[in-house]
C-alpha cells in the first residue's frame, strides 16, 4: 500500500510547490496591497499627530520635520483624557461584571435543569439577540429619567448589561451543557448543593468561556456609543467614543491634534486586542455560530 | 433551536429510574426543588432583561400611538396616525430605500470580498497569521473613531485620499466623498468595508477551518480543479457560515447610527440618513417622542419579522450542522 501511493503524494506534493510558487506572487501583492490599505489610514494618524497642522497641510506624506510631540503630550497632560479612560473603564468593568455574572446563573439554570418553562425563557433571552439596541434607546432614555440614572454610570451599565445577555447566555450555556453530569452526580453526592457546584465546580471549569464572554462585553461596552451619549450630559461620566466626538467638534480647525487624540483613544482598544485577540476570535465565532 | 434540547438534557438529572415507593413521592419534591432553584438563578438576568429589554420595547410600542413630546405622560392619543405619516414621509422611504441599498452593497461586494480574502488567509502563506490579525483590527475600534478618522482622511482636497489620488492623476475621482450627495453613501460603504469585511473573514476561516482537507483532497485526487472544488465542495459547507454572516450584516444595516452620526449626521440633505438617525433625530432634537418611537417600533418589526423568517426557512436546517462544525474547530 505504502509503495503504491508513496509516489502519488510526492508527484502531487512536488506539482503542488510549483504550482504554488507560480501563483503565490499574485497572491502575496493582493494581500500586501490590502494590508497596506487596512494600515494606512491608523499610520497616517500616528504620523500627522507628530506635525504641526500647518505642517500637516504642506506635507501629507512625508515624515514631520520637525517631530512636533505637543500635541500629544498635551492631551496626556490633560486629566480630562485620564478621567475619560477612567470611566470607560469603570463602566466596561461594571457592565462585564454584570452581564457575565447574571448570564453565568441564567446559562447554569438553562443548561442543567429540567423544568417547565425553560425553552420559553430561553427562547426569550434568545430572542433579544436579534433587536439591535437603536430600537430600545428612546424608552430606554424616558425609563432612565424616571428612575433618576441620568448622569449616573448605573444608567449605562444596567441596560447594556441587559442587552449583552443573550449572546452570553447562549455561548455559556452551551458551554455548560458539555460538561458532564457524572460530575454533578458525584457532587450531590458529597452533598454538595447547587449552588456550590456552580461557584465551586462549574465556575472553575468554565474559565475559558467565561474569558470569551467577558472579552465580549468589553469590547462592546468600550465602544458603545449611543447610550452614553444621552445619559452623561455632563463631561464627568463621558466615556472615550463621546470625548472623542465632542474634541473633534471642539477643535475642529486643528486637525494634527485630532490627529493625536484619536491614536491615543484607540491605543487602550488595540493594546486589548492584542492581549485577548484568541478570546475575541473565539468569542465572535462561537456567538455567531451558535446563535 | 431550542427544541432538540430537551431529550439530552434529561439524563444530566436522570439518576435511573428510582425503586419502591419512592417512585411516587420524589419527582415531585424533586420538580418542585428543581423548579425554585432554576427559577431563582434566573431571576437576576431576567429581572435585567425585562426591565432593559422588553419593557422599554413594549413602552415604546405604546408610546408610538401618542403625539408626546417626551415630558409628562402621553395624552395626546393619535392611533396609528404616526405610523402612516412615517410612511407618506420622503425622509423614512429613503432610510428604508438606504437600508436596502447597504444590505446590497454588503451581500454584494463585501461578503464576496470577506470571502475571497478568507480563502486566500486559510492556505499556507507566509506571515497569514499577520495578516489575518491586521485585517480584524478595526472591528475592536469603535465606530466613533472610525468615523471621525475617515472624515478626515476623507476631506475634500486637503485629506489624505484626494491628495493621493491627487499624486496619481486621478483628482475628483471622489468627489466630494462625504460632503456630494451622490457619493456620500458609497464612501460610507467603502469605510464599513475596512471596519467590518474582517469580522466576516474571521467567521468564514472558522468555518472554512471546520471543513475535513480529506473532502477537498479526494476531489482533487479526482480531478477537479481549484474552482470545482471550492464550487462544489468548500461553498457549499460554507452554507451556514455564509448564512449567518448575512444575518448579522442586514442586523447591523438596520440599525446603523454611530458612524453615520459622527461623520454626517445624516446629510448632505438626508442623503446618507438611516431608520436610526432619523429617530435620533425626531426623538431628541425635534422631541416628537410619539413619531420618534413609531420609527423604532417599524425597524422593531423589520428586525422581528426578518429574524423569524430567517430562522424558519434559512438557518434552521443549519442549526445542527454549525453546532457540529464549531466543535470540530475549536
Amino acid at each position: 500500500m505504502t509503495t503504491q501511493t508513496a509516489p502519488g503524494i510526492t508527484m502531487t506534493a512536488r506539482e503542488a510547490t510549483r504550482r504554488r510558487r507560480l501563483r503565490s506572487f499574485p497572491l502575496y501583492v493582493t494581500v500586501w496591497l490590502i494590508g497596506v490599505v487596512m494600515v494606512t489610514p491608523l499610520l497616517y494618524a500616528l504620523i500627522s499627530g507628530f506635525k504641526s497642522t500647518d505642517q500637516l497641510s504642506g506635507n501629507s506624506f512625508g515624515l514631520p520635520s520637525p517631530w512636533v510631540t505637543k500635541n500629544y503630550t498635551s492631551i496626556l497632560g490633560d486629566s480630562a483624557f485620564w478621567r475619560m479612560l477612567g470611566s470607560s473603564t469603570l463602566i466596561a468593568v461594571g457592565t462585564t461584571v454584570l452581564t457575565v455574572g447574571a448570564a453565568a446563573l441564567a446559562a447554569f439554570a438553562l443548561a442543567r435543569f429540567a423544568f417547565r418553562g425553560r425553552e420559553f425563557l430561553f427562547t426569550l433571552f434568545t430572542a433579544g439577540l436579534m433587536f439591535p439596541f437603536a430600537v430600545a434607546i428612546l424608552p430606554l432614555f424616558v425609563l432612565l429619567r424616571t428612575f433618576g440614572l441620568l448622569d449616573n454610570p448605573w444608567g449605562v451599565i444596567l441596560p447594556q448589561a441587559a442587552f449583552g445577555l443573550p449572546m452570553t447566555i447562549v455561548i455559556l450555556r452551551n458551554f455548560f451543557r458539555e460538561i458532564p453530569g457524572e460530575l454533578e452526580e458525584a457532587a450531590t453526592l458529597d452533598g454538595c448543593s447547587a449552588f456550590s457546584f456552580f461557584w465551586r465546580i462549574l465556575l472553575p471549569m468554565a474559565r475559558p468561556a467565561l474569558g470569551t464572554v467577558s472579552v465580549l462585553a468589553v469590547v462592546t461596552s468600550w465602544n458603545n456609543f449611543l447610550l452614553p451619549l444621552l445619559v452623561f450630559s455632563e463631561p464627568t461620566w463621558w466615556t472615550i467614543p463621546v470625548g472623542v466626538q465632542q474634541f473633534q467638534g471642539q477643535y475642529s480647525s486643528d486637525t494634527a491634534r485630532i490627529f493625536a487624540y484619536l491614536v491615543l483613544s484607540m491605543a487602550p482598544a488595540l493594546a486589548f486586542y492584542a492581549v485577548a485577540e484568541r478570546q475575541l476570535i473565539g468569542g465572535i465565532t462561537m456567538g455567531a455560530t451558535k446563535g | 433551536m431550542a427544541s432538540t434540547q430537551i431529550e439530552d438534557a434529561d439524563p444530566i438529572l436522570g439518576e435511573g429510574p428510582p425503586a419502591g415507593q419512592e417512585w411516587n413521592r420524589r419527582p415531585l419534591v424533586r420538580r418542585v426543588r428543581d423548579w425554585l432553584t432554576a427559577f431563582l438563578f434566573t431571576v437576576p438576568g431576567l429581572i435585567l432583561f425585562l426591565a432593559f429589554v422588553a419593557v422599554p420595547i413594549l413602552y415604546a410600542g405604546y408610546v408610538s400611538l401618542f403625539n408626546w413630546g417626551g415630558f409628562g405622560s402621553p395624552s395626546d392619543f393619535v392611533g396609528v396616525d404616526n405610523f402612516t405619516r412615517l410612511f407618506q414621509d420622503p425622509v423614512f422611504l429613503g432610510d428604508l430605500w438606504r437600508g436596502l441599498l447597504l444590505v446590497a452593497l454588503s451581500l454584494g461586494l463585501q461578503l464576496p470580498f470577506a470571502l475571497a480574502m478568507a480563502v486566500l488567509l486559510n492556505q499556507k502563506l507566509r506571515g497569514r497569521a499577520v495578516y489575518r490579525m491586521l485585517f480584524f483590527a478595526p472591528y475592536v475600534l469603535s465606530e466613533v473613531i472610525t468615523g471621525v478618522l475617515f472624515s478626515m482622511i476623507f476631506a475634500p482636497d486637503s485629506g489624505l485620499a484626494d491628495k493621493v489620488l491627487g499624486a496619481v492623476g486621478l483628482d475628483g475621482v471622489g468627489g466630494l466623498w462625504f460632503a456630494g450627495q451622490s457619493t456620500v453613501m458609497a464612501t460610507l460603504f467603502l469605510i464599513m468595508t475596512w471596519k467590518y469585511f474582517g469580522f466576516h473573514m474571521m467567521l468564514l476561516l472558522a468555518g472554512l477551518q471546520g471543513i475535513p482537507p480529506e473532502l477537498t483532497e479526494a476531489a482533487r485526487i479526482d480531478g477537479a480543479n481549484a474552482w470545482q472544488r471550492f464550487r462544489n465542495i468548500t461553498l457549499p459547507l460554507l452554507g451556514p457560515t455564509i448564512r449567518m454572516s448575512i444575518f448579522l450584516s442586514v442586523i447591523g444595516a438596520i440599525q446603523l447610527f454611530d458612524l453615520v452620526w459622527v461623520v454626517t449626521q445624516g446629510g448632505p440633505d438626508h442623503h446618507s440618513e438611516t431608520m436610526a438617525v432619523t429617530m435620533f433625530q425626531f426623538g431628541f432634537k425635534r422631541y416628537q417622542m410619539g413619531y420618534a418611537s413609531a420609527i423604532s417600533i417599524v425597524m422593531f418589526l423589520i428586525s422581528l419579522v426578518f429574524a423569524l423568517f430567517y430562522q424558519r426557512y434559512v438557518l434552521r436546517r443549519d442549526t445542527e450542522g454549525a453546532l457540529t462544525n464549531m466543535r470540530g474547530t475549536r
